[in-house]
């Protein structure tokens, strides 16, 4: 089976959809010639044509509210957001209309549009090329949100993602796109949307995650290991929606939970997933739901110490966990 | 001297001329009875397209029924030439069961009807620029000789949507049409504090695109022009933006009072260029309308449209529950 990083088999997935059906299209700002900025559409203009692998003009709003036109007269676009961090004028895009058109049409319109878009930082991305504003989209009933943290999930989510019959947000965190390898399969499979996974199961804590902090995660529960602490480490792989049973049913074996998260801490992911265990599983813990998040600040600065001390790392969450579990 | 005889333009049979003057008065007399069922306390709200009536149903009119047409919130006259029901117009008006809309969801005014190629479209401005040009996107990519057509304010030009959409049509070439319903004011703000240009139509030359400006109160000259930029579009020789210098006799909306910025005179003034007014002169000449035939035609329409308050008002309200469906697809739709 062949092996390949983050950015290869999203690649992949956009390229098998594409070979099997032609009303799926790509548009960005240099997804043709250049194949995109990290490569994700790279070789697809020579394959499918610069009918449908668009340049788009350098406007975000416009990448996603012409997607929303495509998607009304039946094609299946895929638009890339060449960083999370410039997705805002594309908000409205995204929140008035393409969440909004099936329910505001009475099912008569949709807007079935993957949104792909690298996020997230310890890439020395500075303010501008390292945010994880996933938050914004989570509270939008309409969207869904999913971000893979494999080369495996990513080629499998993207495919169902592009299969979905409504706006689907694709954020992939950017410093995963090289950073591991792993069997995947050619051609067509997919992973479904909604369903996290249990990546290392444990008895002492939960950890709850996603993205390139389920990685961090499972360092940090390899090093709690060696100190005697079996923690359970499960990755979301899609916020919206949320699978709650995964989340609930470790914590009611490990009593214990924590959220891990690179978004700003507060009124975050982390919120959420709390507020689902207090309100199912209160009486099932016996410590308070703890986090471990990026600050409470505007964005995550460009110079490493500061980098460094915005992100969560394996010995925040490690420590937060022995903590947690000494409580 | 006689006066010389109007002249029908071209694709426009007998029976056609005459439907577009139906379809501009019932869009008048429809509007005006929900502003008294407002005013009488039935209903929350009313967005009017009075005044505007020549330039909507002339623009809509231009266009085949397999086009795609994407109305901003005041254009009644589109819903209605597109064949939208009294009946269905006054559901939605109360937001009732059966509104073919949005089923009650949206304000009234925010038409959009899939069984009509007429989108569903916001309260947000400018917006859905961007959606016609993804759908003529589509339809050249398939090689169809379709068009998109696009309406809006002159206010909502100031947006960056209006200038990300001309863009993106003139870069491919694609065939929408771009109407700009000017009626010279952004809720109070008049044009002069929302651009510094007379014509909105003269930007159209910065995207290499054909501009054109008429009259909004002349529907066939509306009617002639948007049927040429529709021909241009279906030739595949790109996008048109084409603005309708018209006039919005009433104020914005019903929760809105213009006294406060602008004078009586000026509208009165207005109202003496009746865009109904003036094409019923233009079919009398033409031989084809008469006093006879309007007064039977205005009753024929007040009694629809008082059957359809009738049944608007005795409709159920969708179920609260209703509120929980089509966030997403359902099972097993696509």
């Amino acid at each position: 089976m062949p092996v390949r990083n983050m950015i290869d088999s999203i690649r992949d997935a956009i390229d098998v959809a594409m070979a099997e059906d032609e009303r799926v299209l790509v548009l960005g700002e240099d997804v043709g010639v250049r194949g995109g900025v990290f490569q994700a559409t790279k070789g697809l203009l020579e394959k499918y044509g610069e009918q449908r692998v668009i340049d788009s003009p350098l406007a975000e709003s416009s990448i996603v509210g012409v997607a929303i036109g495509m998607a009304l007269e039946g094609l299946h676009p895929i638009a890339e957001i060449q960083f999370a961090d410039f997705i805002l004028p594309a908000v409205n895009q995204i929140i008035s209309e393409a969440a909004k058109m099936r329910y505001r049409s009475y099912n008569d319109y949709s807007a079935p549009i993957v949104i792909r878009a690298p996020f997230g930082g310890g890439v020395h991305g500075g303010l501008y090329h390292s945010q994880s504003n996933e938050t914004i989209f989570m509270h939008c009933p309409g969207l869904k949100m999913v971000i893979p943290s494999t080369p495996y999930d990513a080629k499998g989510l993207l495919l169902s993602a592009i299969a979905d019959p409504d706006p689907v947000m694709f954020y992939e965190h950017k410093r995963l796109y090289r950073l591991i390898k792993e069997e995947v399969p050619d051609g067509r499979y997919t992973v479904p949307i909604g369903q996290a996974k249990v990546v290392r199961p444990g008895r002492d804590l939960t950890i709850v995650s996603y993205g390139l902090m389920v990685h961090f995660a499972l360092e940090a529960a390899s090093a709690l290991a060696a100190a005697g602490v079996e923690a359970e480490v499960i990755d979301l792989r899609t916020l919206v929606p949320l699978d709650q049973d995964t989340v609930l049913s470790s914590v009611r074996k490990t009593k214990r939970a924590m959220v891990v998260y690179e978004a700003n801490r507060t009124m975050g992911p982390g919120a959420e997933v709390a507020a689902l265990i207090a309100e199912q599983a209160l009486f099932d813990l016996d410590a308070p739901v703890g986090r471990v998040a990026g600050l409470d600040i505007p964005a995550m600065p460009y110079n490493h110490v500061q980098e460094e001390f915005f992100l969560p790392s394996p010995d925040k969450i490690a420590k937060a966990a022995q903590e947690l579990v000494a409580s | 001297m006689a006066k010389t005889q109007p002249k029908a333009p071209q694709g426009l049979s007998q029976d056609g001329l005459v439907q577009i003057y139906k379809d501009m008065l019932v869009a008048r007399l429809l509007d005006e009875r929900m502003w008294t069922l407002n005013r009488i306390g039935k209903a929350p709200f009313v967005i009017s397209c009075q005044g505007q009536e020549a330039s909507q149903v002339g623009w809509s009119a231009a266009l085949r029924p397999d086009d795609v047409v994407v109305p901003y919130y005041r254009d009644l006259g589109v819903a209605i030439q597109r064949g939208m029901t009294v009946a269905e117009l006054m559901l939605a008006f109360f937001g009732k069961e059966g509104d073919p809309n949005s089923n009650g969801r949206q304000m009234p005014g925010h038409f959009g009807c899939k069984r009509l190629n007429m989108v569903s479209g916001s309260s947000v401005v400018i917006v859905q620029m961007l959606h016609a040009v993804g759908v003529a996107y589509a339809m050249k990519m398939r090689g169809q000789d379709r068009v998109a057509a696009v309406a809006f304010g002159e206010g909502s030009t100031a947006g960056g949507d209006f200038h990300e959409a001309l863009n993106w049509a003139s870069i491919y070439r694609l065939p929408v049409l771009f109407v700009c319903e000017n009626n010279g004011y952004a809720i109070s703000v008049p044009q002069h504090r929302e651009m510094a240009i007379e014509n909105v139509s003269d930007r159209a030359g910065a995207y290499d695109m054909a501009g054109v400006t008429v009259d909004g109160n002349d529907v066939l000259a509306v009617y002639e022009a948007a049927l040429e930029a529709v021909e241009r579009g279906r030739r595949g020789e790109g996008a048109t933006l084409l603005e309708l210098k018209t006039y919005r006799v009433v104020p914005h909306s019903s929760d809105d009072d213009d006294r406060v910025y602008r004078s009586r005179e000026e509208v009165e003034a207005w109202k003496g260029r009746d865009p109904i007014a003036r094409y019923r002169q233009t079919l009398t000449e033409m031989g084809l309308w008469d006093e006879g035939r309007d007064q039977a035609f205005r009753t024929e329409t007040q009694s629809e449209i008082e059957a359809a308050v009738t049944a608007a008002e005795a409709a159920p309200f969708p179920d609260a529950k209703d509120a929980l469906r089509f966030v997403y697809a359902e099972e097993g739709q696509n």
